[in-house]
This record gives structure tokens, C-alpha cells and sequence, in this order.
């Protein structure tokens, strides 16, 4: 009971800190993408926050055998560098910069983004549907590293 | 000058790593919008389905509870086209499914442990992105 309460306090904070930061208004991230136009550096500046925390709770985890809720903490990331890394992360980028929203905002914004909110959940969601085809289909990795 | 919408970024951006870092510490699960919705759209993560669905409860709930405090109405500002919203959300969901991960958990969570695939996912989807908009606003004049 307590985990899924963590897990609502913590969506709900990642969801103020979306809407505080600006983060789900679309001209702001696009504003950031377009280093060629009226450039927003708005981003780095929620991106550098958001790490400063985080970075810390790693070294804290890092002293610590198991989460304070139990269970443990997630294994350190493997060192590979595959294709579904890149070309998913130049999928995502673009698509990204088409409209504006991540998972995260397209999400906070779901009950007062408009039309164009729903229609953009709705996608997300087929496109979620149809990555495992995809995914299988690079499984070979294209670079290891060490 | 520092602007205002910079430091709101930054406060927000503190709020958004304190999430992650509860989620951590607490939980022992890496705060990942694509990965907690994803895990439950293609049911690779039913086994901690109710933690997954508390965490987008409070991360739609909250955000439309504090509407009212702005003094002014908050919008997306989605201008594009409809065939382009679906283009690009279709691209989000395929792109960071296949990627395992988004802003959020190749960006904040995997920056911060100094992963090479969060560091090397972020200057991809950086770089694609910041092309996106040269190719699709200033060249296309789509967006």
C-alpha cells in the first residue's frame, strides 16, 4: 500500500514540477529545439534541475542495499550501444520536435490539453502498440562498448 | 539577464528530479514516463501494474488541480495539424519504446548516474529533434 502511494506523491510531483517548469507548454520545447529561430534555452534549465536531484539520490542508493520500501534497486545499465538505442532515440527526437510534447507532458496535460492532447495520446499509445514488431525486428547490437 | 521562465524552469526542474529520486530511494524503480505508461499499453509490466497506474493518476490528477492558481489560462499551444500530432505522437511511441526510454528516464534518470546509453539516447533525440524543427518548420513550413 505504501509503494503505491509513493508512486502516486511521486507522479504527482513530476507533474507539478512538468507544469511549474513549462515544460508541457509546446512553444517552450520546440522554442528549445529551434536553435536556428527565437531559441528558448528554457529546457537546459529544467533538465539541469531536474539532474541535480536525481544525481544525488544515486549516490545515496549506491550506500544503501535495498530501497527503503523494500525490494532493490534497479542493475546498472548495460554498457551497449545498440541500434534500437539510437535510431529509437531519432524516432522519438523527431517526433518530438513535430508537436512538442514527451511522454511526461502528454500525459500531464491529458484532461485540459484539447484535441490535439488526445490525438497526440492516442498515437503514443498505437505507436507503443506496434514498437515490440519494430523492436524485434533490430535486435543485433550495432556497436559494444569496452 | 535571468528571465523568469528560466528560474520557473529550473524550480520545476527540482521537482522533477525530487520525484524521480523518491521513486528511487523509496520504490527502487527508475522514473520513466515512457517506460510506466509502455509497460502497461503493451502489458510487458502488468506484474507492478498498480504502481504504475497511482503514478499516472497523480501525474494527471495533479497538474489539472493547479490550473486555478494561475492567474492566466495555461494552454499546450498545439498548433499543428492534426495528421502532424498524429505523425509526431506516433514517432514518440514507437521512438522511445524501441529506445527504452524518454526524456525522463534516458535524460534525467540516466544523465544522472553518468549512463552512456541515457548520455548517448539524449544527443540523439537532442540532435533529431533540434533537425526536426530546422527540416519541418523553417525548410517545410509545416510546423
Amino acid at each position: 500500500m505504501l509503494r503505491i502511494l509513493l508512486s502516486l506523491a511521486s507522479g504527482g510531483l513530476f507533474g507539478a514540477g512538468l507544469l511549474v517548469s513549462g515544460m508541457t507548454d509546446t512553444t517552450k520545447v520546440q522554442g528549445w529545439l529551434d536553435v536556428f529561430g527565437a531559441w528558448d534555452p528554457t529546457l537546459a534549465f529544467v533538465l539541469g534541475g531536474a539532474i541535480i536531484p536525481m544525481a544525488i539520490a544515486w549516490m545515496v542508493a549506491a550506500r544503501r542495499a535495498q530501497p527503503a520500501l523494500g525490494g532493490s534497486f534497479p542493475p546498472a545499465p548495460a554498457p551497449e550501444l545498440d541500434r534500437r538505442l539510437i535510431l529509437g532515440s531519432v524516432l522519438f527526437g523527431v517526433g518530438w520536435g513535430l508537436v512538442g510534447l514527451c511522454p511526461g507532458p502528454a500525459m500531464a496535460s491529458i484532461t485540459w490539453g484539447g484535441t490535439g492532447g488526445l490525438v497526440f495520446m492516442a498515437a503514443m499509445i498505437a505507436g507503443m502498440l506496434l514498437a515490440p514488431v519494430l523492436r524485434d525486428r533490430l535486435a543485433a547490437p550495432a556497436l559494444a562498448v569496452r | 539577464m535571468i528571465e523568469t521562465d528560466w528560474i520557473w524552469g529550473l524550480v520545476g526542474g527540482l521537482m522533477i528530479g525530487s520525484a524521480a529520486a523518491m521513486f528511487l530511494l523509496f520504490n527502487g524503480r527508475i522514473m520513466g514516463a515512457s517506460g510506466i505508461l509502455g509497460g502497461l499499453v503493451d502489458r510487458s509490466g502488468l506484474g507492478n501494474w498498480a504502481e504504475r497506474l497511482a503514478f499516472i493518476a497523480g501525474l494527471v490528477v495533479v497538474p489539472a488541480l493547479m490550473l486555478p492558481l494561475y492567474s492566466v489560462p495555461v494552454s499546450t499551444n498545439i498548433t499543428e495539424s492534426l495528421a502532424i500530432v498524429v505523425a509526431g505522437g506516433l514517432l514518440v511511441g514507437i521512438g522511445t519504446r524501441i529506445a527504452s526510454g524518454c526524456t525522463s528516464g534516458h535524460g534525467v534518470c540516466g544523465i544522472s548516474r553518468f549512463s552512456l546509453r541515457g548520455i548517448v539516447a539524449t544527443v540523439f533525440y537532442l540532435l533529431a529533434g533540434g533537425l526536426g524543427v530546422v527540416l519541418f518548420r523553417h525548410l517545410l513550413g509545416v510546423i
